[in-house]
């Protein structure tokens, strides 16, 4: 418990530094990818193009 | 073959309910809210009692290291696991969803190996007195890590997904051999890596003074990757919709303007 955060300190703080970065880079990537197919999907939406299984009734354009 | 036969039967109505693809959609949007919170709640208490648990009597500090190179190693290999059965959903059933989840794994799985590799690499040097030697467990591990990015490779530049898929499903399933190589190679080979320490005959060799926190770590490692993996299937079913919208665009716009 002294010597805690010794010598070593550069190698513990490095691994957690190198963990959160890939972490945080994983978090954005999900996060990003996510909105940028919801603004895709909503972009082909506006402009009436339908999937098969959308298609009850409804007359393509 | 033509589209929409099947040579195998389905699955029970039971499974085809759960994995609808729609469901599943609103399952992940009704849970996502609360996994998110847990694994937040979960690393910040794992994070207090690792800052506060005891060094170890011969590595001092470094021990700290474990917090994250143990569970991140357990995830890696979790990740490939799951990839494994889904690719046998992929083949077997040719569910998509199964396909999904194996394509949505790769890449978090590859982080959290990355991850066991950097600080493994980290803590070598202060307790070894190198970053990296060419030994059973880290070769195996290093292995590991170069399946995932040949999976992701299969899955991404693949030009028809559906080719790409059962490419990287019969990848996924040949690489689990790695899996019980990595666990017993510790054993089988003469390593600088130590031995098993937590799950061994006659108990856990670590104190609970330091087992208690790795324990909530591997807990709060697990529900994070649950949280991106369950986000990251959801994205992939956003894209493949996507996907089809553009096709049947396509196909309106030629239907159009023959």
């Amino acid at each position: 418990m002294t010597m805690s955060f010794g010598q070593e300190a550069d190698f513990i703080v490095a691994s957690y530094a190198v963990t959160a970065f890939i972490v945080a880079a994983l978090i954005a990537w999900i996060v990003l990818d996510y909105s940028a197919q919801r603004r895709i999907l909503g972009d082909l939406e506006e402009r009436g193009v339908t999937r098969r299984s959308q298609r009850a009734g409804k007359e393509g354009r | 073959m033509p589209p929409g036969t099947r040579l195998i039967k389905k699955p029970p109505m039971a499974i085809i309910d759960l994995a609808n693809p729609t469901r599943f959609l609103a399952l992940v949007n009704r849970v996502l809210p609360w996994l998110v919170a847990a694994t937040v709640l979960l690393f910040a208490i794992g994070l207090v009692r690792a800052v506060h648990a005891p060094d170890d009597y011969q590595q001092g500090a470094t021990v700290k290291i474990m917090y994250l190179h143990v569970p991140a190693a357990w995830l890696g290999m979790m990740a490939w696991g799951i990839m494994s059965v889904a690719a046998f959903g992929t083949l077997v059933w040719r569910h998509p969803l199964a396909d999904v989840a194996g394509k949505a794994a790769a890449p978090i799985g590859a982080a959290f190996t990355l991850i066991c590799l950097v600080t493994g690499s980290l803590w070598g040097r202060p307790t070894w007195g190198t970053y990296w030697v060419w030994d059973a467990r880290l070769t195996s591990m290093l292995v590991l890590f170069l399946l995932y990015l040949g999976v992701m490779a299969l899955y991404w530049t693949a030009e028809d997904p559906g080719r790409g898929s059962r490419a990287a499903a019969i990848l996924s399933l040949v690489g689990a051999v790695n899996l019980p190589i990595i666990k017993f190679s510790v054993d089988w080979w003469n390593t600088l890596h130590q031995g098993s320490s937590i799950f061994r005959p006659g108990g856990s060799a670590i104190a609970p003074s330091i087992l208690i926190p790795l324990l909530i770590m591997a807990v709060a490692f697990t529900l994070l990757f649950v949280t991106l993996h369950l986000a990251a299937m959801r994205n992939e079913i956003l894209r493949r919709r996507v996907r089809t919208m553009r096709l049947m665009q396509a196909q309106e716009l030629a239907e159009a303007h023959p």
